[in-house]
């Protein structure tokens, strides 16, 4: 979409490294983001190409393997994998910024040194276990234990929903080391190989089929001292801080989505004809499109202004649950119009608005709901 | 070793090419404009032979002011040290002859010992500069180079000639090496190099401080117009035997191709 409302943000390190993202999602995703997503996964070879081209990981520190770069770098990444076709993809290659947040901010730097280098390399898959079959949003309510044992902890319990969960080699997993609701919870790294760790089952999803996503059970999982992140009971604070980051880009993948929805309803509309016209020449779609196109604007307006706070160090909780909360319902009206103006064709699994309305389905679930999000703003009301 | 590189920035291959209005060449406002296609292959190759035999590589744009911010992304930040942007008046206006004037005087003043260019530019495809620049030096030149190597102050290339045939060129430096489509797999600028690439070292410079007083074009250029759209294809029906028959009557009697 064409529009030059977003300048600021951007400067010549952005332009080109979006080139350089657009030209990974053209390469190496759009030639196989149909056959990924009905296959229900992508080659586990795509993190280390994505890593050797510099996109999986750009704003994480260069002394660990990243790019360097600002969160704009990041939401330029973001934005133009999605391009690829594929939001599996993009989730999937993205779950290391779910997973490895609490081991930057929270871990020694030998922590640091041991588990970041080979997923920012793209040689392991590392994911992030929080949400189990028994609570989600509530996170106070984990119930997966750690209980010490001389020099390791024994970890038991069960999680679910986890993305990259079903490929991952490590898993930052919040376990409860005390009863206390909040001060009780503690971050760990599990690694895939430790006895007792197994994979339940692979989830069949709504959307998102290229990526996997996993249940995971823990049966007294020996898990060292040294893999502890943290203080005991230093979980829940590491973990509200993570969050910022995730939805953010959660609130990216929702204008990006829409953006690629949008382009593929002008190209549809510019040369589909009806009643002997294209279909665009009817002031029904045209003003569709015309809505479509100011609700991306104003999705990428507010994500791009809360990202700024960010970038800045200022707090941005309010800002980003609002972005997120706006990114995913604009996800979900410009995808629902662009399967509309596809018309029958918009319903059939070959085309490509079918899989990004299926796809945007996740954006007011994931990362925290949608309600979630609403009593987040509504505390900045002092309501 | 001290290697050279000539880059051309033009529109990306994937633009769709807009004839100025008065028919004087291409007109490339609001193109996405990058390092040419071929000229890619010759950065990287640059970049290669200083990873395999030690030294420095100079990038020399004629072009634009402008144009700082593609040399920097698409020859800085891949691993070239250092660029040379001619981009006065002269420079801008200069034809093949004079840009290929520009280029050896920016190269002879760098002492490079080595140049690689690419077959040819995105834009006007003239394949002109990378000869005369080879003639103005008095060095040797490869063209459509699919590989190479160095050893010691010698070079062997291999030229792809018409219908697959391959030469083998060896010679000794100083030379200037044409990069050809398959020479290499350029590689992607890695987001630390992109932000590193803004303080290299990039020299602004015009014909005056060649010495160059006259490099105006000794041709001009005019009446470009678009390819002819291109006529409505025809669907010839009918079973595989009669439809043949069609096609070679067709081509014979209405194309007049066989």
């Amino acid at each position: 979409m064409k529009t030059a409302l977003f300048d600021g943000y951007f400067d010549d390190s952005h332009d080109a490294f979006r080139d350089v993202c657009r030209r990974f999602a053209r390469e190496q995703i759009a030639p196989h983001a149909t056959e990924w997503e009905e296959a229900g996964a992508f080659p586990r070879e795509l993190y280390a190409l994505a890593a050797k081209a510099g996109v999986l990981a750009p704003n994480w520190p260069e002394a660990y393997g990243g790019g360097g770069g600002d969160v704009f770098h990041g939401i330029v990444a973001g934005e133009e994998l999605q391009r690829g076709g594929s939001t599996g993809t993009v989730v999937g290659l993205g779950s290391l910024g779910i997973a490895l947040p609490p081991i930057l901010n929270l871990g020694t730097d030998a922590q640091r040194q041991r588990f970041m280098p080979p997923v920012l390399a793209g040689e392991q898959i590392a994911a992030l276990a929080i949400t189990e079959p028994g609570t989600g949003s509530d996170v106070a309510g984990v119930r997966t234990r750690a209980v010490r044992d001389g020099d390791d902890y024994l970890i038991s319990g069960a999680k679910t929903f986890i993305t990259s969960g079903v490929r991952a080699d490590l898993l930052t997993v919040l376990a409860r080391t005390s009863d206390d609701p909040h001060q009780g919870l503690t971050f760990f790294v599990v690694e895939r190989d430790m006895p007792g760790f197994s994979v339940s089952r692979a989830l069949k999803k709504t959307g998102w089929w290229a990526s996997d996503t996993a249940e995971l059970a823990f049966d007294e999982v020996r898990v060292p001292v040294a893999n502890r992140i943290g203080p005991e009971g230093s979980g829940f604070l590491a973990l509200m801080q993570n969050f910022e980051a995730e939805r953010l880009m959660l609130a990216v993948n929702g204008h990006a989505l829409a953006e690629c929805a949008f382009d593929e309803a002008l190209a549809y509309a510019k040369q589909r004809e009806a009643f002997g016209r294209t279909i665009s020449r009817f002031q029904a779609i045209r003003h569709k499109l015309a809505d479509m196109a100011t609700q991306i604007n104003s999705s990428k307006a507010l994500t791009y202004a809360s990202a700024a706070r960010m970038q800045a160090g200022k707090p941005a909780m309010i800002e980003v649950a609002q972005a997120k909360n706006h990114a995913a319902a604009v996800a979900r009206d410009v995808c629902w119009e662009a399967v509309q103006i596809f018309g029958g064709m918009g319903y059939m699994r070959e085309s490509p608005v079918e899989r990004l309305a299926r796809d945007a389905r996740l954006l007011p679930i994931g990362g925290g709901t949608n309600e979630i999000m609403r009593e987040i703003i509504a505390k900045g009301l002092g309501v | 070793m001290n290697i050279g590189v000539c880059a051309k920035i033009s529109p990306h291959a994937d633009a769709r090419i807009k004839i100025k209005s008065d028919g004087s060449g291409v007109d490339t406002k609001g193109e996405k404009l990058v390092v040419g296609d071929y000229d890619e292959y010759a950065v990287e190759e640059a970049i290669r032979t200083k990873e395999a035999h030690k030294g420095a590589v100079t990038a020399f744009t004629v072009g634009a002011t402008s144009d700082e911010k593609l040399v920097r992304s698409g020859a800085l930040a891949l691993g070239v040290d250092k660029a040379v942007l001619i981009s006065d008046d002269a420079a801008v206006n200069a034809g093949p002859l004079g840009t290929a004037k520009l280029l050896a005087a920016a190269i002879k003043e760098a002492g490079c010992e080595i140049v690689f260019t690419g077959k040819a530019a995105t834009d006007d495809g003239n394949s002109q500069v990378s000869a005369m620049i080879a003639e103005l030096l008095g060095w040797a030149q490869v063209s459509q180079v699919t590989k190479f190597a160095i050893e010691g102050t010698s070079f062997t290339a291999t030229r792809a000639m018409d219908a697959g045939v391959l030469q083998i060129v060896s010679g000794s430096l100083p030379v200037v090496i044409t990069c050809e489509d398959g020479l290499n797999d350029p590689r992607y600028p890695k987001l630390p190099d992109i932000m590193k690439a803004k303080r290299k070292p990039l020299s602004k410079i015009g014909a005056g401080d060649l010495g160059l007083a006259d490099v105006a074009a000794t041709s001009s250029e005019s009446n470009f117009a678009p390819p002819p759209p291109r006529p409505a294809s025809r669907i010839i029906e009918g079973d595989a035997a009669s439809a043949a028959q069609e096609l070679v009557r067709l081509l014979r009697e209405e194309a007049k191709v066989i």
